[in-house]
């Protein structure tokens, strides 16, 4: 593989301009989510659900649910701007061409992509943090530590997201890595209730899964407690990472370079 | 003599079995303005795309401002000194047009001051200094094309690289480049433009080749290339009929019969074009100057492409 130099922080700084001009929107949704969420569950599922059992303590059902919330908005920043976003500028924009015929290579262009996925899913966890944190519901100062592990997060899923833009022939089929990969990992990552819940398969399926261990580790911060079991959650995020990075360079040097 | 800016030699680049560009050579030297023309599918963007470092050889050498453009870090070098305006306008639509100068500007490593300055410089060649805070969805087609002009300029190149860079303007704007380009080239620089509209070659190119099939037809300066290859003027005869089809026939002029109408090639201009305007020309008869048109159809045909 090809020496990436310091130059994709040029990509990461175009992205920040662009962001900047579109800031108020962008900030909205993680502003405004996690007060929906935490009105349907806190308000209204808690009723129902009563506390949960998270390994081997109880835990009010909002405490339990509110870092899987963070979980899955770090995953959503990320993966959808290396998708859907990077393919705009990529395939409609033609952003990448113009690059292309610059100083930087598209190893540069692809990395700094990334990179900047990962920063959206910094921006978007640290504004939801900020709001969860005013209802008491992350203990300090181990949730400091949410943020260094949000850019991690976002890199990993980044980087798959960025893998998925490289093999899609159009926009629309972005559908099937949503409803195949990341709709499930929402719905059975360990997010809404604890896995032991499920079939023993199941759960052996879920662990699979790269969000089952980012909703651990969060946990893990945000209520305790944090053990060794948290390193092998977050090697096997950066056991993702380290497959899905090369994995989109190549895939992406193979689409684009003609 | 200095070293040349571009030397392609036996270069080629394949797609699959299918040759694009099939071992061509040529060679731009420094501040001419070099022209690549050809219908479409000829292989001109492929190319240039080799020239810039888009595409990798598949075969022959190609060098750039003296650097072997296959080695990664030679054609690193390359890529900070060339300009290149592609076909599309692909501006970053969020970014005002200063900013989008500014940013690509970062690309070259142009320290920030620096990168204003030259923007509003550049802003002023393109005269835009008035509009540089309009967001890009705004321009139309003639002044965003005249940004990614500018764009090309902001690292200052040595050789700008122009893909078809008046395609799909309205003549106004096309004029607008034009000017600009000769502007340019006044100052000096370098440029390798591909194009289809034959009045853009003859009017900017000192020197050209024509591809078509991934080979290069003819290389030459446009006025010599006229008169090799379609005389000095030409008579055009509309609806010919039998009799001066076997006239043109039997007093060997070089022609071309296209049905409808009747391209004879002349260098005796007057006394010929009486002959035929007076005594075969039923419904109309032109005389006019052979232009780079002529050369090319009669060297690439005149069938459709895809």
């Amino acid at each position: 593989m090809p020496v990436i130099s310091s130059r994709f922080l040029r990509i990461w700084h175009r992205n920040f301009a662009v962001y900047r001009k579109t800031w108020k929107v962008s900030f909205m949704p993680p502003l405004l989510e996690p007060l929906l969420y935490l009105a349907a569950f806190g308000l209204g599922m808690s009723a129902l659900v009563g506390d949960v059992s998270w390994r081997n303590q109880s835990a009010s059902y909002i405490v339990f649910i509110a870092p899987a919330l963070l979980s899955v908005n770090m995953m959503y920043n990320s993966f959808f701007e290396t998708t859907y976003g990077s393919y705009v500028r990529m395939y409609y924009q033609k952003t990448f061409d113009a690059m292309m015929a610059t100083p930087l290579f598209l190893e540069e262009i692809i990395t700094g992509e990334i990179i900047w996925g990962a920063t959206k899913s910094v921006i978007a966890s640290s504004i939801m943090l900020t709001i969860i944190s005013l209802f008491g519901l992350i203990r300090y100062p181990e949730g400091l530590l949410l943020i260094p592990l949000s850019f991690l997060a976002g890199f990993a899923f980044a980087s798959i997201g960025m893998y998925f833009t490289a093999a899609v022939r159009n926009i629309d089929l972005f559908n099937l890595p949503i409803f195949l990969f990341i709709t499930p990992m929402f719905l059975f990552g360990g997010t809404f209730f604890p896995l032991d819940t499920l079939p023993g398969w199941a759960q052996a399926l879920a662990w699979f899964l790269p969000l089952t261990h980012l909703v651990e580790i969060t946990r893990a911060i945000a209520i305790g407690p944090l053990d060794g079991f948290a390193l092998w959650n977050l090697l096997y995020l950066a056991l993702f990472s380290a497959l899905f990075f090369p994995l989109a360079l190549i895939k992406m040097r193979k689409r684009l370079i003609k | 003599m200095t070293e040349p800016v571009v030397q392609a030699d036996a270069l080629r680049k394949a797609f699959g079995a299918f040759a694009a560009v099939d071992g061509i050579s040529f060679s731009v030297r420094r501040g001419e303005c070099f022209g690549i023309l050809g219908p479409n599918g000829a292989g001109k963007t492929s190319t240039i795309r080799m020239i810039y470092g888009f595409s990798p050889l598949s075969g022959g050498s190609l060098h750039v401002l003296g650097q072997d453009v296959t080695r990664r870090r030679q054609l690193r070098k390359v890529k900070y000194r060339i300009g290149v305006c592609q076909q599309d306008n692909n501006l970053d639509p969020e970014l005002s047009i200063l900013q989008n100068l500014e940013v690509f500007a970062s690309y070259f490593d142009v320290p920030r001051p620096e990168a204003k300055a030259r923007a509003l410089d550049l802003l002023k060649f393109i005269a835009l200094e008035n509009r540089k805070d309009t967001p890009i969805p705004e321009l139309s087609g003639g002044l965003m094309r005249r940004v990614v002009l500018a764009r090309a300029l902001i690292n200052e190149p040595d050789l700008l690289i122009l893909d078809e860079p008046t395609t799909g303007l309205d003549p106004q704007s096309r004029h607008q480049i034009w000017e600009r380009l000769e502007g340019l080239r006044a100052r000096g620089i370098t440029i390798l433009l591909t194009t289809h509209y034959m009045e853009e070659a003859s009017r900017l190119c000192d020197r050209l080749i024509i591809m078509d099939h991934g080979k290069i037809l003819v290389e030459g300066r446009p006025q010599d290339l006229i008169r090799e290859h379609a005389g000095r003027d030409i008579i055009e005869v509309s609806e010919p009929g039998e009799e001066i089809r076997s006239f043109v026939r039997d007093s060997n002029l070089r022609h071309d019969d296209l049905g409808h109408r009747l391209l004879i090639y002349c260098d005796a201009r007057d006394q010929l074009y009486r002959e035929v305007s007076g005594r075969y020309c039923r419904d109309g008869c032109t005389l006019r100057t052979a232009t780079l048109e002529d050369v090319f159809l009669k060297l690439t045909g005149r069938e459709l492409r895809e």
